[in-house]
Order: C-alpha cells, then sequence, then structure tokens
C-alpha cells in the first residue's frame, strides 16, 4: 500500500529523516504539523475577540475620550473588558472558584462535557466525510432525524432500563443512517452532488419534525403545544457523576465512538477504502475499490454518528424533541470537524473547545452581563483562520511545511 | 497608491487623537455628592431583590413575547428599583444551564418566556424550591395532571380569545367585501386562541347583527416566526380571495402581511400582542386595531406582588376584566358608533361570562 495515496495537504507530513534530530528539525516539525497551525488560530481568534470587546465597551469608549489626559484610564477600562469576558467565559466553561463546594467548582467543566457531548458526535461523522472527499453539510437533518426515532422510542416504547436506552440509542443511529443513506446512494448513482442534496435534505428534515409533532402520536395526550412527551426514564442516558451535574453517560459513549471512528480509519480496510476513495476517487476505482459501495457507506456511517448526536439532547439534556432540538449543533459540528482537521482525537478537543464556549454563554450573561454573541464571534474567528493556515502561518511566521512547498513547486 | 493609504492612515489617526484630546473627567468622589443624593431619592428606592429572566432562542428583541416580558422587567427595574438579571437562550440545551446561572447568581424570582422552557423550569424549581419563578404562556404543568408540577411557579396565561373576539366582530361589522382572513405562525395554543376568538367574534356577528361574513385562514400557518416572505404570500393569497381585513398571528411574520395589505391599498390589518401603530410606525395608517396581550404588564404586576406582598403562585390570567387582554383604539372612520356601543355590551358579556368568545370545539 503506498503511503502517497492517503497522505492529503494540511495532514500528518511524512517522517522526516531519523538523522535529523537536532533542535532545528525538531521545531520544524512542531510547526510544520498543523496542530500548531490550530492552537495560533485559537490564539489569534481570541486575541482579535478581545480587541472587538475593548471596542465596543462604553467604559473604554468614555475613558478613550480624554486618552491623552490620562490614558492611563483607558487601559484600565480595556484590561477591564477583557478580563471580564475571558473570566466570565473560564469561570462557566473550567472552573468557577466563587463556588464554595468543590461539586460547584468542577460543574462548569462538567457542563462543558456535556455540551461537547453532540458536537463529537457529529464532528466525528462529518470527518469521516471529509476525509472520504464528501461535503456533507446534512448532520442538521441527520441529527433531527436520529433524534425523532429515539425519541418516538423513548417515550412510546416501554421497556426496561438497559434494553430500552440500548433500543433508543440505536434508534437514534438508524434514523441518522437512513438521512445519510439518501444523499449517499444519491451521489453513487446518480451523481448528485451531496453538497445540495443534504442542504435540501435539512429542510425536509425539520418540517418533517414540525409536520410530525401536529400528529397525536408524537404529542402528549390533549396537548397541541409542538413538543413530544419526555421520554421514559428507563431510555434516558443515567448521569455519571450523580445528579448534581448534567453529565451523562452519552458522553462515555461519544469517546467511545471516537476510539472507533480512529480504528475504522486508520486500521480497518474499510476505512482505507473510505481515505483513497477521498484522496482520489479514479485511482481507488483502477485499483479495484468499489467507490460506490464506498461513498454510500460513508454518508451512512457519517449519518449514523450525526443520529447519535440526537441522542444527547433527547436521551439526555431535554428529553424530549421539539422542532429545534439540533439548534445549531449541525452547524457547530462542520466547524468542530474543521478545527479538528477531521482527525477523531482533534474532533474530540475541538468539540470540548466549542462546548466550552457555549457553556460559557449563561455565566457571560449573568455574571459578566455580557450578550453571548461573543461566544459566536470567537467561534466565527476561529473557522476564518482555520480556512486560511497561511494567514496564520505569515501572521507568526511559521515555516510552510515541506509537503504544501513540493505542491507549490 | 501606497500614498493614498498613508495619508489615509494619517487622517485616521488624527482623527483619533482629536477624539482622544478631551479633559479627563474631575475626581467625582468630593464634588458631586451632594448632586447625586437628591438625584437619587428621585428614581425608585432600591429594593435587595433581583428579578431575572430567561428568554426562549427567540432573543429579547424579538419584536414579540420576549420582548414584551422584557419591558415589563425594565419597567421593573426603574420604578420598583429591583436589580435585573438576563440571560438569552440560542438554543435548548441553553434553557437548563441559564436557569442554573440564574440561580446561582442570586436571583429571587426568576420568570421564563414561552411553553419550550416549561421542563427546564419545573426541573429548576424542584431543585430550588427557595427560588421563585414565573412562566409565561404556560401552565407549568409537563404531566398533564391539571396542577402546577412545582410549588414554586406562577403561570401567566391570557384568555387572549376575549380580546380577539372583539376584533372579530368589529372587522366583520366593517369589513366591505365580507371577507376577512387570519392566520398564525405555528398551530400552538398561545397562537390558535387567537385566531378562535377571532372567528368566533365574526361568528357572533353574523348570528346577532344578521351579517354573512366569512373568515380565511382557521388553518393557515406560515410554518414559523421569522418568514416574513411567508407572510407577504399568504396574506396575499387572501387579498386575492377578497378579503379586505387580515389579522396575522405569528410575530413578526406579521410584517410581511402588513406590507402585502400597504401595497393592496384598500385592505386593513390587525395588530397582535402589542398596538402595532406604535410598534410598526410604518404601517400605522393601515392597522384596524390592535389584540393587545399585555404581557409586560403581568411581568411588571408579578415582581411587584412579590416584591410588595410576597409571592403568591396562584395562576395570572390575563382577561378583558383585568385589562391583561384588550382592543386597542380602532381606526378612524372604520367602526360606527352604533357598532363601538354594540362591542361595549359584548365586553360586558364576556366579562360576566354570557358569552363564550371561542368556538365551540
Amino acid at each position: 500500500m503506498s503511503e502517497q495515496v492517503v497522505t492529503q495537504p494540511g495532514g500528518e507530513s511524512p517522517a522526516p529523516d531519523e538523522d535529523r534530530r537536532d533542535w532545528a528539525g525538531t521545531w520544524r516539525q512542531i510547526t510544520e504539523s498543523s496542530g500548531l497551525v490550530v492552537a495560533m488560530a485559537i490564539f489569534a481568534a481570541l486575541v482579535i475577540a478581545g480587541l472587538l470587546v475593548i471596542l465596543v465597551d462604553p467604559d473604554v469608549q468614555e475613558a478613550a475620550g480624554y486618552f491623552f489626559s490620562r490614558p492611563g484610564d483607558t487601559f484600565a477600562a480595556a484590561w477591564e473588558a477583557v478580563s471580564s469576558v475571558y473570566g466570565a467565559i473560564f469561570q462557566g466553561a473550567v472552573l468557577n472558584f466563587d463556588s464554595s463546594t468543590f461539586a460547584g467548582t468542577i460543574k462548569p467543566f462538567t457542563q462543558t462535557l456535556t455540551m461537547a457531548t453532540p458536537l463529537i458526535f457529529a464532528g466525528l461523522g462529518l470527518g469521516i466525510g471529509f476525509r472520504a472527499g464528501m461535503f456533507n453539510i446534512g448532520a442538521q437533518g441527520q441529527l433531527l432525524i436520529g433524534a425523532t426515532v429515539g425519541a418516538y422510542i423513548g417515550f412510546a416504547w416501554h421497556l426496561p432500563f438497559p434494553l430500552h436506552l440500548a433500543l433508543a440509542v440505536l434508534g437514534t443511529a438508524v434514523g441518522g443512517a437512513l438521512w445519510g443513506f439518501i444523499p449517499g446512494i444519491l451521489k453513487a448513482k446518480t451523481g448528485a452532488h451531496e453538497v445540495i442534496v443534504t442542504i435540501m435534505l435539512n429542510y425536509v428534515a425539520l418540517n418533517l419534525v414540525a409536520y410530525l409533532l401536529t400528529l397525536e402520536a408524537f404529542l402528549p395526550p390533549g396537548q397541541t403545544n409542538p413538543k413530544s412527551p419526555i421520554v421514559d426514564e428507563s431510555a434516558q442516558y443515567p448521569l455519571l457523576l450523580g445528579s448534581q451535574f448534567n453529565l451523562h453517560w452519552g458522553f462515555i459513549l461519544a469517546l467511545l465512538c471516537a476510539w472507533g471512528v480512529w480504528w475504522l480509519m486508520e486500521r480497518s480496510t474499510l476505512g482505507f477504502e473510505f481515505r483513497a476513495a477521498g484522496a482520489n476517487a479514479r485511482a481507488a476505482r483502477t485499483a479495484g475499490m468499489n467507490v460506490t459501495k464506498t461513498t454510500i457507506l460513508v454518508m451512512v456511517v457519517a449519518g449514523a454518528l450525526a443520529g447519535l448526536a440526537g441522542s444527547a439532547p433527547v436521551l439526555g439534556t431535554e428529553k424530549a424533541l421539539t422542532d429545534q432540538t439540533a439548534g445549531s449543533l449541525g452547524f457547530d459540528a462542520i466547524t468542530v470537524a474543521l478545527l479538528g482537521r477531521s482527525r477523531p482525537l482533534g474532533t474530540v478537543f475541538a468539540a470540548i473547545l466549542f462546548g466550552g464556549l457555549q457553556a460559557a454563554g449563561p455565566t457571560l450573561q449573568t455574571v459578566a452581563g455580557l450578550r453571548p454573541d461573543i461566544v459566536y464571534v470567537i467561534q466565527a474567528l476561529v473557522v476564518l483562520f482555520i480556512a486560511a493556515p497561511p494567514l496564520v502561518r505569515t501572521m507568526f511566521r511559521l515555516p510552510v511545511p515541506a509537503h504544501e512547498k513540493e505542491v507549490a513547486a | 497608491m501606497r500614498n493614498s493609504i498613508r495619508i489615509g492612515a494619517v487622517a485616521a489617526a488624527s482623527a483619533l487623537v482629536l477624539a482622544a484630546c478631551g479633559s479627563a473627567p474631575e475626581d467625582e468622589t468630593t464634588t458631586t455628592d451632594s448632586t447625586s443624593g437628591t438625584e437619587n431619592t428621585a428614581a425608585a428606592e432600591s429594593v435587595d431583590f433581583k428579578a431575572c429572566m430567561v428568554s426562549d432562542s427567540g432573543g429579547f428583541d424579538d419584536k414579540s413575547f420576549n420582548q414584551s416580558a422584557f419591558e415589563g422587567l425594565e419597567r421593573a427595574e426603574s420604578e420598583l428599583g429591583v436589580e435585573i438579571v438576563t440571560a438569552e437562550s440560542t438554543s435548548e440545551s441553553d434553557f437548563g444551564p441559564n436557569l442554573e446561572a440564574q440561580v446561582a447568581a442570586g436571583c429571587d424570582l426568576i420568570i421564563t418566556v414561552g411553553f419550550l422552557l416549561s421542563q427546564a423550569t419545573v426541573d429548576s424549581a424542584l431543585e430550588n424550591p427557595d427560588v421563585h419563578y414565573a412562566i409565561i404562556d404556560d401552565l407549568a404543568d409537563n404531566d398533564f395532571d391539571g396542577t402546577i408540577d412545582a410549588p414554586n411557579i406562577k403561570p401567566i396565561t391570557f384568555e387572549t380569545d376575549e380580546a380577539a373576539f372583539l376584533a372579530g366582530y368589529a372587522a366583520a361589522s366593517a369589513t366591505g367585501s365580507g371577507t376577512v382572513g387570519t392566520f398564525g405562525g405555528l398551530e400552538i395554543p398561545s397562537v390558535t386562541i387567537f385566531m378562535n376568538g377571532y372567528a368566533a367574534g365574526v361568528e357572533y356577528y353574523n348570528e346577532n347583527a344578521g351579517g354573512d361574513v366569512q373568515v380565511l385562514g382557521l388553518d393557515s400557518f406560515s410554518g414559523g416566526f421569522e418568514d416574513q416572505t411567508q407572510g407577504q404570500n399568504i396574506t396575499q393569497g387572501f387579498l386575492d380571495q377578497g378579503a379586505d381585513i387580515v389579522m396575522p398571528v405569528a410575530g413578526p411574520v406579521g410584517l410581511g402581511a402588513a406590507s402585502a395589505i400597504q401595497s393592496a391599498g384598500d385592505a386593513w390589518l390587525i395588530g397582535v400582542d402589542s398596538d402595532w401603530t406604535q410598534t410598526a410606525p410604518d404601517y400605522a395608517d393601515i392597522v384596524f386595531t390592535s389584540v393587545l396581550k399585555n404581557i409586560a404588564n403581568s411581568v411588571f404586576d408579578t415582581i411587584d406582588e412579590t416584591v410588595n406582598s410576597g409571592f403568591s403562585t396562584d395562576p395570572y390570567l390575563g382577561t378583558l376584566e383585568n385589562e391583561g387582554v384588550g382592543v386597542s383604539d380602532f381606526a378612524d372612520g372604520t367602526v360606527s358608533d352604533e357598532v363601538l356601543a354594540e362591542l361595549d355590551t359584548i365586553r360586558e358579556g364576556i366579562i360576566a361570562g354570557d358569552i363564550e368568545p371561542s368556538l365551540a370545539e
């Protein structure tokens, strides 16, 4: 098997010569890794978001009005503004030192992991698609259909605990897989572009769920609010750390899935075929792989993972289905997969980062009195920098990776 | 090219420098104590009370019920001197954490806006029996046994059909074409109750004043509260079928309806929730009347009651009688004095319970 086939730009560079184990070589190795670019992109995003916070802060504006007579005020106000934002993000997403109990102190981090859970699932699914050359925008719809099937099993069937949960979780995966299968087979058999088809299927899914939530079968008896009954306790993820925390076993399942995806992509023949089809579909076909089958399977697996993401809200946190269950998870997950460079471990860390930013929203508002939009600004800036690695390299004067130089030459 | 960039940079820099040349304020601690003291007495006396609010994913600037609720909260801040804390939800996964953050911030009363927050409110209320809660447009009854699920939640709901009934009756009396229309955003109780009361008002006019007015769109929904184009399309459809008064019950989607009516020229709009001659002044000349749902008042009253006479879980029900719902003034020359007198009688009848303001199921 030729290693060349699967090495993509932006992926890990080929191992350097063993002889060049000097400091410069090590440095080069670190800087060439996309990990450093990612870290710098996050850093740059935080700095620029900080500048925006300073610019819009009323105290800073007031102090800047007399900058030359007392410049210290401006800097103090700027520092105050930035530290309150990042302080609130830390307090809301990592550790809360204001709390008197240990549980209260670590609660923000458990909340971060809870928020990260659906992003891990969906990010993993999207990552598989990206590495197989499929730009799947449909995680939102796949997640929603998965959540619908899982929630229905959860509230309409009545079974004992482990079995009920297992079936409901399986249901989310099957629902998502079905919604991934449609663009997969359309792409494989007719060449319909997956970007268009998945975007459109998002709308189909949303309106389908809105319709289902007008049917008696999906509503509590006698109710017309578009919100399903609460799923049975036997179908809910048990809490991982007791009732003080919202963190549930879905997080562990997400980590298991991350390991499973790593094994699939790096160790299994099927995963090799996925990657080969992504690197060069024609070459893969010439090498005797069934690219049609691969295309469908990639979308089915990606859909199943996105569907599992739907299990986090309906079986974990909100425990009921509404037409807003998906929120913006399916789209945030695209960012997470890109940030994680489509690798399972990277996706887990990226999801935790984004989960943290989202978990900080309530604290930003209630403690610091800020609008939560700054979180979206940071997320968007991260994406912007990730999407433009040369920009980050130029900003931080990182050398261009060897394999990209070759491409340019 | 490079020169022009330099010139631009110099200009921008000098603008900044000039802007920054103001003089620093004097140290205020000694000089302004007396004046600020007098100002304080003019403002509401500050009380040690934290009133908090969590929005649904519409946010507090939704030109609809989140915004009305927020206005009530702001009024409580300025008139009662309570401290307010707000948290906007951007998605459903924010509901629980927002409530937790407000409990942690030491809120005395937490008001949640909309039925979507029902379960999260009940969960939080059960965990924090010392904190008071109120929820708007929901009965906090998620096990559907007819009682509130937690002992510390006050439900705030509105009999908007009573007011919509009056608007329907007036519309039926004023229509020139014999056809009026309505549509909703989603088929949810807080929306359909408007449409139902409106249709009942028209029917009451048909029975008692010998009219033959038809209502279009009792099953029409725009599928959400965002897409104004939808509102425009649906309304255009009504106008094409001869309707000349339309009541959109769909928040901002109603603005689309308003623009369709304005371009048609010879039709009227009925606003909902707030007085649209105030909130949508661009369309003030086509507003027939508005069916008012006084969420801001209910929020203010709830906070006022909790601060001054203690929290009570008695449901707040906005009615014609307590002016929690109502209709705004009719457009000039549309409703005759005769009909106005009849409306007063009907209002009395509804308050007394003699007139059923909704269609029989």
